[in-house]
Parts: structure tokens; C-alpha cells; sequence
């Protein structure tokens, strides 16, 4: 092992009775001092734009009634704070002291060269791209041949997707969380994915965000729809940008449909500036026999939040939640996973590496839920940490609330620092401490390195990992 | 080429060299021996420039230059060789990544071109075959899950791939079986030449039986207590270190 282990939680098998176990392991707790601010400001002047804003979209009856409920929902609620639960590590309070505007003033184009560096350009793929919020038809490449790969916009308004939208639109969104409810609220763009039955999508699909700092601080709130028909195949890879020292904060809600036996790959890129906060919450729904993949590789950004949440429906089921995390300075990332198992013979695995260096904060709560029919559960649950300095923190909280009596359900945390007996060894052989300590944190990650099936996109990540580590070597041969 | 001057080291504070001179010139095999926690192990990890280990006087000198101040990496590229006791395990880096990773960064400290990939592989599958590795074996996580004889014989692989000025082989019989043993053994004298050497740490005489020494060092308590030719390592193979121990005592 290259990790000194300091603590490792047990794990939990084949559990007889209700259980709820919840641990925490901490290495040094950020004091915070700050007071709890009321962010009546931005809230009011979001509820007060509500209705200016449904005057500017087309709405159907149906619609307004789910944005209604939304928006409710949040002006009840607010913006969440440190004294709730799943808010403990994170606090949103410096970011939302900015005055942002909630519906960008301009229209923005960018040229493909400046942003090409974004894209996987060096294979053919389907793109969706938004600027500042707004569609960019000049640098998408959309489809209808076959398959869906369009605008959230058009399918809200256009009567031929009223079904479609009607069946699945905020169907697995929470409606109880503020955050996703504001999004809901204001739900207008995004991409629109719709894969009919038995198709493997011949090219991945990348969905990108760029914002370019046209406003001195942007709110931007993208709402994607993916519903993948029986049998079908797709890989999507998500990345918000961007482009300017300018203040944005997104609050992105995705919902994905995995009917019967599909298989879905799903690559989300945060490598975001140090000006750019995210919040994102993605909503899984999988049907009997399908597997849904969903990677996070978070390496930047000022502040990012991962909910992340996989419902069951159908049995034998596999989810596979995975994270890379590299961070330093003060960037916080804050993956927060929910794996409802609700039906017997499924498997969950979370695999989530971390190496915080700086004063970088990281935060790793996984719950999984094993509901009373969920027998023959298998629920895997890893966080392994590294910290590089004193001043780096990991919070690690494992929840696992089990109902069912015969499942296996296993979670470990480690979190340590490089093995220096490793490095002496590696350094004995003429390899330098930085490219040493890169090789060791390369591998240490590579699990998940792994788990890419996008040859491209392998490259792409593995790359980024070497500038972050600031070497110039390859990892492979 | 290598001159150790009243090398003195310590752990923690607890001084494990007192005063340790050596003088190895090139084409030269030594072997030190000694038995356990009479410093043999430390030895060789404060010649390879281990940071756990304090140097408290005295200096290491390879062909004139002192090392004291190098790092591990820099005594590397200038052609120190430390085969483990215990070779690390390192998941996720395979053994092939990792040579090459070595091999041009001390190409690179030489002022040298990266070793271009065609000829790396070359490299690879000659030195390789002289080990008898399998090659599969080459695209593997480094050590891990690897048995006491695969890890051995891979550290000699890896000095193959290296050649070194000065390799020292630390208790490298250790956990080896006889046939691993003569592969191990086998590989280091073909690597053998009047430009290098060799020092071979080891607490049994059947090494030496395979490479076979010019001089034998004994060390006790941090001391080398006695020097001689091959003839020394059967002598204690024979009458085992307490007549050594004795002899200091008394």
C-alpha cells in the first residue's frame, strides 16, 4: 500500500437489523468563525424575478404549475446553511454575497479556437454548448437522426416533446430540496438527450458550459434531460468553464433516465478557475439490468458541490459512482452520493480518491440506503484521502441505513499521507521527489483512471492530472 | 571509486555507525557481513542517501566526489545502485512505466535525450530475458503481489536496466530459493565489469558461493572488526558470529 493508514472504519456485513452507521473521521476541523448571514438579498431578488421570468419563456399550464411549487418550495427553504446536516463542511455564504445577475444582459459568441483546448477535440463528437446560459448553435453540433441531442428550450416548448417532457421532466429531481427546486424554478436551457430504444450513440456527447465574465458575477442555473431507451448505449461528458475572473455560480440540476439493460457512461470535468463555484445535482433513475456509470474528476474551481443521487427500479442493477479529486490553495469540493436501493440483486460500488494539498478542504458523504425488499444488496463504499500539508482537511462521513437482512454492505475511509519508504525507493532509482510524488499520486488515483472508456478522454484526464502535479512525465507505455 | 572516512550514522539518536571506513575500486566485488543489528542494513541506506538516517561525521566519496550533500536521486544519477531488502510495493505504477520513468529522468540529470521508446522496449525484453522475467510480469503493478523471489530477481532487473557504478545488494538471498538464487546471482556477474563494483550485504555465506567476493568486511556493532579475503565468509559460515563477538568483548 502506498498509504500510511491513520484510520479505517470498519465495515458492515449481511446486517440482521435496521442499522444506521454513521462515522466520521476528521484530521482537523475548519474553525469558522464567520456568522451565519441571512441571504435574504440574492433570495428575494431571485423570488422576485420569478415572475419576470415566466412572462419571458412560453409556459404551458403544467409547467407553470411545477415551477410554482419550485420556487415555494425555495422561498420556504432559502439557500441551505452550515446548520443543516447535509450542509456541516460547506458554507455558501462568502459566495452569495456577490450581486449576481440572474439573467445575462448579453448575447455572447466566442470563437472555437479560444475554447477548443476544452473539447475532445480530437475525436468526432456530438456537442451542446452553452454561452453564459444561452445556446450557441455556431459551436454545437446537434442532432435529430435517429437520436435527440438538442435544447432543453425546444423541448419545453414544442408540442411534439409534450410527452415526453410530461413524463419525465423533474420526475426524479428532488421536490423537497431548496437548491434543486431553484433550479426547477427557472429551468429553461439545457441539453435535451433523448436516445431512443436500442441504439449505441456512434460518438460520445459533450455538454459544455462556458461563461465569459460578461457580468460582473453570473448566476447560471443549466437543466438537463437524458432518457436513454432500453438497450441503448451513450457516453456524456459534462464541463462547465469558465473564461474569465469574474464571479459564477451554477446550479446545474441533470436528470438521467437509464431504462431497461442500458448502459450509460457519464463524465463530468470540474477543472474550473478559482472564480467559478459549482453546485451540482444529478438524479439517476435506473430501470431493471441497467448500468450507469457517473465519474467526477474535480481538480478545480472555487467551490464545488457534487449531489449526487442513484434511485433503483428495477433489479439486478448496477451503479458505479467514481471521483477524482486534486485540489490546493483554498478550493473546496464537497462530494455529497445517495444510492437508494430499493429493489433485490443490485450492486453499488463508490470509489472516490482525494490528495488535498494548501489549505484545500474536501468532503466525502456517502449514504446508501437499502430499503426492506432490497435483498441480495451489494453496496461498496471507498474514500481514500491524502494530505499533503498540515493545513489541508478531509471530512469523511459513511452513512449506510440498511432495512434489509441479507446484503453485504461495506465502507472504508483511509486518509494519510505519501509513503515515504515508497519515495526513498522510487528517488534510490534516480526518479526526482516531485516526479516521484506525482508518480505515487498518479497511482494512487489510477483505479479510477481506469474506469474511463473513452480512450481520448483518458488521455485528456491523465494530462490534467500531470500539469496539477506539475510534472512533465507519462504514465504509461 | 567508493571511500567511506569515519562514517558515523544515526536513527533517532541511537548512533548505529561508529566510524565505518571502506574502500571499494572499480572491478571489485565486497561483501560485508554480520550479524543482525550490527548496521549492515543502514549501512547501505545512508550510502544511497536515506533522509531517516543522520550522518554525524565522517564522509562518502564516490570517485572523489563527496555524496553528504546529494539527494538519493542525485547519488543515483551518478551511479549508486541500492537493491532493497525490501522492495516497495507500488500499485498502479507497472514495472515497465516505472524504468522508463527512472531511466530518462537520469538520463535527463546527464544532460541526455529521453531514451526513445523503440529502444527502450528493446532494452527491456534483453535485460529481461537475462533475468528470466516474464514479460507479462514487466506490465504489472511494481512488487505488488509479487513473491519474495520475483521481487529480488526484479531489482536486479532493474539495476540491469540502470548499470550503475557501484550496486550494493542488500541481504538480496534473502527469501530466495536455490534456482532464484543462481538467476539472481547469474544476473549480477553478467552485469560485472572492471568499471564497476559490487558490495554485497548478506548474514549467510551461500550468496558468496554464486558471487563470489574479492574481500569480506565484518561488521559488529556498527564497526568493521575484521577484513579478509573469500576464505573469511567460510570461516563464519562455519563458526558463526560468536566467536566474533567474543573476540570484541574480550
Amino acid at each position: 500500500m502506498n498509504l500510511k493508514k491513520k484510520a479505517t472504519t470498519g465495515s458492515n456485513k449481511n446486517k440482521k437489523h435496521r442499522k444506521i452507521v454513521s462515522c466520521q473521521l476528521k484530521t482537523r476541523l475548519r474553525t469558522d468563525n464567520r456568522q451565519p448571514t441571512t441571504h435574504m438579498e440574492l433570495k428575494d431578488k431571485l423570488i422576485a424575478s420569478f415572475m419576470a421570468f415566466e412572462e419571458q419563456v412560453d409556459v404551458n399550464a403544467d409547467l407553470h404549475d411545477v415551477r410554482t411549487l419550485a420556487i415555494k418550495n425555495f422561498e420556504e427553504k432559502g439557500f441551505p446553511t452550515k446548520k443543516e446536516e447535509a450542509w456541516k463542511y460547506t458554507s455558501l455564504n462568502t459566495i452569495l454575497k456577490n450581486d449576481f445577475s440572474v439573467f445575462p444582459k448579453h448575447e455572447n459568441a466566442i470563437e472555437f479556437a479560444d475554447v477548443k483546448k476544452y473539447f475532445l477535440h480530437e475525436i468526432d463528437t456530438y456537442k451542446v454548448v452553452f454561452i453564459d446560459g444561452v445556446f450557441s448553435s455556431f459551436l454545437s453540433s446537434t442532432t435529430h437522426d435517429g437520436i435527440d441531442v438538442c435544447l432543453m428550450s425546444s423541448a419545453l416548448n414544442k408540442p411534439k416533446y409534450k410527452m415526453v417532457i410530461d413524463t419525465y421532466f423533474n420526475k426524479i429531481a428532488s421536490k423537497d430540496e431548496s437548491l434543486t427546486s431553484l433550479n426547477t424554478a427557472f429551468a429553461s436551457e439545457g441539453a435535451y438527450i433523448n436516445i431512443p430504444k436500442s441504439k449505441v450513440t456512434d460518438k460520445p456527447i459533450e455538454i459544455m458550459y462556458f461563461s465569459t465574465g460578461s457580468e460582473a458575477a453570473l448566476l447560471v442555473q443549466p437543466r438537463n434531460l437524458i432518457i436513454v431507451g432500453e438497450n441503448s448505449h451513450v457516453q456524456i461528458i459534462e464541463r462547465h468553464q469558465s473564461l474569465n475572473e469574474n464571479a459564477v455560480l451554477t446550479n446545474s440540476v441533470t436528470e438521467i433516465f437509464a431504462q431497461k439493460r442500458t448502459i450509460v457512461d457519464f463524465y463530468k470535468i470540474q477543472n474550473d478557475n478559482h472564480f467559478a463555484s459549482l453546485i451540482d445535482n444529478t438524479y439517476v433513475s435506473q430501470q431493471q439490468e441497467s448500468h450507469v456509470h457517473v465519474n467526477t474528476f474535480s481538480f478545480g474551481g472555487n467551490l464545488t458541490r457534487n449531489n449526487l443521487n442513484f434511485y433503483h427500479f428495477g433489479e439486478r442493477i448496477e451503479s458505479h459512482l467514481n471521483g477524482i479529486t486534486i485540489i490546493g490553495e483554498k478550493q473546496h469540493v464537497d462530494h455529497y452520493t445517495l444510492v437508494h436501493h430499493a429493489k433485490p440483486n443490485c450492486e453499488s460500488f463508490q470509489d472516490y480518491k482525494g490528495i488535498f494539498s494548501d489549505n484545500a478542504t474536501g468532503v466525502f458523504n456517502g449514504k446508501i440506503y437499502v430499503e426492506k425488499e432490497a435483498q441480495k444488496t451489494n453496496a461498496f463504499q471507498k474514500s481514500n484521502n491524502i494530505l499533503l500539508s498540515d493545513k489541508a482537511t478531509i471530512n469523511a462521513k459513511p452513512q449506510l441505513e440498511i432495512f434489509a437482512d441479507d446484503v453485504k454492505c461495506s465502507h472504508g475511509c483511509t486518509i494519510g499521507q505519501l509513503d515515504e519508504t515508497a519515495m526513498f525507493y522510487m528517488q534510490s532509482r534516480g526518479i526526482p521527489k516531485k516526479e516521484a510524488k506525482a508518480l505515487l499520486m498518479y497511482a494512487f488515483s489510477n483505479a479510477v483512471i481506469e474506469s474511463i472508456r473513452i480512450p481520448e478522454l483518458k488521455q485528456r484526464i491523465t494530462k490534467i492530472i500531470a500539469n496539477k502535479l506539475g510534472v512533465k512525465i507519462g504514465f504509461d507505455l | 571509486m567508493l571511500s567511506i572516512k569515519n562514517l558515523h550514522a544515526s536513527v533517532e539518536d541511537k548512533e548505529i555507525l561508529k566510524g565505518i571506513n571502506l574502500e571499494v575500486k572499480a572491478g571489485e566485488v565486497h561483501a560485508i557481513m554480520g550479524p543482525n543489528g550490527s548496521g549492515k542494513s543502514t549501512l547501505s541506506a545512508v550510502i544511497a542517501g536515506n533522509e531517516n538516517y543522520e550522518v554525524t561525521a565522517g564522509e562518502v566519496f564516490l570517485d572523489g566526489e563527496d555524496l553528504s550533500d546529494l539527494a538519493p536521486e542525485e547519488r543515483a544519477h551518478k551511479g549508486v545502485f541500492l537493491s532493497f531488502q525490501y522492495p516497495v510495493e507500488i500499485p498502479g505504477v507497472s514495472v515497465t512505466n516505472f524504468m522508463r520513468t527512472a531511466i530518462n529522468e537520469t538520463r535527463k540529470a546527464n544532460g541526455k535525450e529521453e531514451m526513445p521508446a523503440n529502444e527502450m522496449l528493446k532494452l527491456i525484453r534483453e535485460k529481461s530475458e537475462l533475468l528470466e522475467i516474464d514479460r507479462k510480469f514487466l506490465s504489472r503493478s511494481l512488487n505488488e503481489g509479487f513473491s519474495g523471489g520475483e521481487k529480488k530477481r526484479n531489482e536486479i532487473f532493474q539495476m540491469a536496466m540502470l548499470e550503475p557504478k557501484l550496486a550494493i545488494l542488500d541481504e538480496t538471498d534473502s527469501g530466495l530459493d536455490i534456482d532464484a538464487l543462481r538467476i539472481v546471482a547469474n544476473g549480477v556477474n553478467k552485469l560485472k565489469s572492471d568499471k564497476n563494483a559490487v558490495i554485497v550485504i548478506t548474514h549467510y555465506q551461500r550468496l558468496l558461493d554464486y558471487i563470489v567476493p574479492d574481500f569480506v568486511h565484518v561488521l559488529y556493532n556498527g564497526r568493521i572488526v575484521k577484513s579478509g579475503g573469500k576464505e573469511l565468509a567460510y570461516e563464519l559460515e562455519e563458526k558463526g558470529y560468536d566467536w566474533i563477538k567474543q573476540e570484541q568483548e574480550a
